[in-house]
């Protein structure tokens, strides 16, 4: 039984480091890219899939480590980490389009080579 | 195990400190809000990483809450300024 707890913990490690990785990606990216669409770019799909990996991570913790032998409105947790998935796999993408549209609609130029960086 | 979640918190919290960085300098209106909705999306796990950290998971509720209300912000700004309204009567 603990082997089975320290292989848990191994891979719930391994989805909070992987999920941290893609969080710096994307921060880096906000801060170096030239462009008001590139970082965008940057943001919208890294932060994405780095906070679902670690939301993932804790839901594989909780249902292997923390959960048995809890009370009912413990137990239910995961089906709220399960909706913040669907929610942040939905919202976050629609909310990045509708940034992009306003900006593309209002008259924020695209950046090229050899222009200055914004 | 605690350990590990103290450690992630802390560093959410440096790629937080490294967005405020553009929310605080980015040159014009939509660079400022892509910041702050890359904070918002940020708070949302920190606040369940909170919750595993000091056992309380009332936390989770608030996550959920908390992502539901950054969404309708970050979209209603967003239609603010493209058509200089909110309401299109």
């Amino acid at each position: 039984m603990v082997e089975l707890i320290s292989i848990i913990d191994a891979i719930v490690t391994l989805f909070l480091a992987l999920g941290l990785f893609f969080m710096f990606t994307g921060a880096i990216g906000l801060l170096r890219f030239p462009d008001f669409y590139t970082r965008l770019h940057a943001t919208g799909k890294c932060d994405t899939l780095g906070e679902v990996l670690i939301i993932a991570g804790l839901l594989i913790y909780h249902l292997f480590v923390y959960s048995p032998g809890a009370e009912l409105s413990v137990k239910l947790v995961p089906v709220k980490l399960l909706f913040l998935i669907a929610f942040i796999f939905l919202t976050n993408p629609t909310g990045t389009h509708a940034l992009m549209k306003a900006a593309y609609t209002t008259g924020v130029k695209p950046w090229k080579l050899g222009e200055k960086r914004q | 195990m605690l350990t590990v979640f103290l450690v992630t918190g802390v560093l959410i919290a440096t790629t937080i400190l490294l967005a405020l960085y553009r929310a605080a300098l980015g040159p014009g209106v939509f660079n400022r809000t892509v910041a702050v909705n890359v904070i918002g999306t940020k708070t949302v796990v920190l606040l369940v990483l909170i919750g595993y950290y000091f056992e309380r998971p009332l936390f989770f509720d608030l996550s959920l809450l908390y992502a539901l209300l950054n969404f309708i912000g970050t979209l209603i700004f967003a239609k603010y300024l493209e058509r200089g309204e909110i309401w299109s009567s």
